[in-house]
């Protein structure tokens, strides 16, 4: 349970709005992003999650709406005036000067008296285990060597909020992996508030405390990674996260804390829901949430559809497979091969049934 | 085995299309396009060792005509000239190219490709053109051609630095095209302010592109003629002009051996500058063990 002290702002968003001549790349986002957790802003390509965080490093002035940082209004406060430090996407490590005068920078510009520059840079070095490569230049080092000295060297300043840009999409596929959950025990270990902009869900579920979903220079929904997995608040949110099954319903009865709807190709569906239902809604039904089997299974509280298998692909640990209902439905489902004989007995064309149960769905109305 | 079998026969065989080096007839234009640029180079240089008054036909070796050159007070007050001319054009122009090239990488503003294009045109225009006008302009507003050293030579000079800026701003421009501005934005981040970014980021980057520039703009200096001849005054001769008028008289091996000295300087510069142009040829300082 989150504590009094976990739960108040470090960074307030009000209104916040930023135009590039014609191009609005953020619209009056309004957000608080709270003192030392792991905050993700994920969305697509072009969707301000980048604006946004240069908006609160300085880099970028709001068109409209304020910023505050600590409960102060930071609109006036140049960047290099601001308790924030950044991670580049392209790290940005200067080049002409070593690992160590990197890390120092940013003590030696800012009046930091002399006596404490070098511990306090060999501390961040060594806090990101380069301390052997400290008299390097960066074309000496590897790409997430560079990404080291580039967080050691925001690290030093002691920020407030550490902003990390796209801080993983230089690496390949395994050092991506080994440097997500460093950073989330790094995160731990200083115990300040870090913002990631990702376009990688993987990234954004596995990380951060919590994050918020952008689309079109809006925010979509911002919850815990779970929350947004299994109770995604609209059809953007619920399609770029995972694979799910979006159904269009038509409703017939709602009340009583639930709905009853009717879906093309499955039938008449009565699913749990809340509030004033509109006279359609999606149904989100994640491909994991389908069970699959052979014979018809004896479930009276689960939906129950006959289908037959139209494709699928092999991934080792899963099978993905589509499923056409008899009602015409075509249904994303996956199964673990939970048996080394399971593989051998799927094959297009095979009649199947799927069940699920209504409380695996997701009844959402935007 | 086939492969590599065929891939030998290949590498005796005829050359691939893009084996340029191993055709004959490649080769042959290569040697004869070296031979016609540095034959007459070769034979200055050679000729300024010729112990003869003529200097037509070998008489044998010697360094009279070093002397000789350095005896000569004219062709010294000359290189002297030449010299301090270069340095003052070069300091100027270098300060002043990198002003423009800076204005042109960082700002957006009305008209900046007007000013970029009007930039370069000293680069464009012919020398000759470049003289004249500036004979015309000097002759125009009346400006003092005597007074004192070094005073006497401000018309040349200015000259000069007309037609170098231009060649620094383009070569510190295209060193600035290669600028992470994310390093920019980093040193704001880190706290710096904006002199500070520019004293500890930017200029760092630009140093190659200004040295590269300044040695440019040196060597152009001190080897122009055509511009000069129009701005010099009597008392201000200068070493290429001075070199010209004494080839007017006779073709001794003294002036082969000024210009000797000439060529051995302006070489010096453009190596150097070219060196400094692609740092990345530069070796590669071996990380320690």
């Amino acid at each position: 349970m989150s504590t009094a002290q976990d739960r108040d702002a470090i960074i307030t968003i009000d209104r916040v709005s930023k135009r590039f001549g014609p191009v609005t790349a953020v619209e009056e986002v309004s957000f608080d992003i709270l003192r030392n957790e792991f905050f993700a802003l994920l969305g697509p390509s072009g969707c301000g999650k980048t604006t946004i965080l240069r908006m609160i490093a300085g880099l970028e002035t709001p068109s409209t709406g304020s910023i505050s940082i600590d409960g102060r209004d930071v609109s006036t406060v140049p960047a290099n005036r601001r308790p924030i430090n950044m991670v580049f996407q392209s790290y940005a490590v200067f080049p002409h000067m070593t690992v160590y005068d990197n890390v120092a920078y940013g003590l030696r510009v800012s009046d930091t008296p002399r006596a404490e520059i070098g511990p306090r840079v060999i501390e961040a070095i060594d806090q990101v285990q380069m301390g052997e490569f400290a008299n390097r230049k960066p074309d000496q080092l590897s790409g997430g060597q560079r990404q080291r000295v580039a967080l050691a060297r925001a690290l030093v300043k002691r920020p407030k909020v550490l902003l990390l840009d796209e801080p993983l999409s230089a690496l390949d596929a395994k050092l991506r992996e080994a440097m997500r959950l460093e950073l989330s025990q790094l995160q731990r270990k200083v115990g300040i508030t870090f913002i990631i902009v990702t376009h990688d869900q993987d990234e954004a579920l596995s990380m951060a405390d919590r994050i918020a979903v952008m689309e079109a220079g809006k925010v979509r929904q911002i919850a815990p990674p779970g929350a947004l997995y299994e109770q995604p608040a609209n059809r953007f949110v619920a399609d770029f996260i995972g694979r799910v099954n979006l159904l269009d319903g038509r409703v017939r009865a709602a009340g009583n804390g639930a709905i009853r709807i009717d879906v093309k190709g499955l039938g008449e569906l009565a699913l749990p829901f809340d509030g004033k239902a509109p006279k359609t809604v999606t149904v989100a039904l994640r491909p994991e949430k389908i069970a699959v089997s052979k014979r018809e299974p004896r479930a009276r509280q689960r939906v129950v559809v006959r289908g037959r298998i139209h494709e699928w692909a092999y991934y080792g640990d899963m099978s993905y497979m589509y499923v056409d209902t008899e009602g015409g439905l075509r249904l994303s489902v996956n199964i673990q091969n939970a048996a080394r004989t399971t593989v051998d007995s799927i094959d297009i064309g095979d009649e199947v049934w799927l069940s699920f149960a209504p409380a695996d769905t997701v009844v959402m109305t935007g | 085995m086939a492969a590599t079998a065929q891939r030998a026969l290949m590498r005796r065989g005829r050359p691939g299309p893009l084996d340029y080096t191993r055709k004959l007839w490649l080769r042959a234009i290569l040697f004869v396009t070296f031979a016609l640029l540095y034959a007459p180079i070769v034979a200055l240089v050679a000729f300024s060792f010729n112990d003869s008054r003529r200097n037509i036909v070998w008489r044998g070796f010697t360094f009279d005509y070093y002397v000789r050159a350095w005896n000569n007070d004219a062709l010294l007050e000359a290189f002297a000239n030449s010299l301090t001319i270069a340095l003052i054009a070069t300091v100027v122009s270098t300060v002043l190219g990198a002003f423009v090239a800076l204005t042109l990488w960082r700002f957006r503003f009305p008209g900046k490709p007007a000013y970029e294009a009007t930039m370069a045109l000293p680069i464009i225009v012919p020398e000759i053109c470049m003289g004249v006008a500036m004979l015309v302009f000097f002759a125009r507003v009346g400006w003092p051609s005597g007074g004192p050293w070094p005073l006497n030579l401000s018309a040349i000079t200015i000259a000069h630095i007309s037609f170098c800026f231009p060649f620094v701003a383009v070569v510190v421009r295209a060193r600035m095209a290669g600028f992470n501005r994310e390093l920019e934005e980093a040193s704001r981040d880190l706290g710096a302010g904006e002199w500070q970014t520019f004293r500890y980021v930017i200029l760092p980057f630009m140093r190659p592109g200004l040295i590269a520039g300044a040695l440019l703009a040196f060597t152009l200096s001190l080897d122009d003629f055509v511009i000069t001849f129009f701005t010099s005054g009597p008392d201000t001769v200068t070493f290429p002009v001075k070199v010209y008028s004494m080839v007017r008289f006779s073709v001794t091996p003294e002036v082969n051996a000024a210009s000797t000295v000439l060529i051995l300087i302006t070489v010096l510069a453009t190596a150097l500058a070219m060196r400094f142009q692609n740092p990345a040829r530069r070796e590669r300082r071996q990380p320690r063990p």
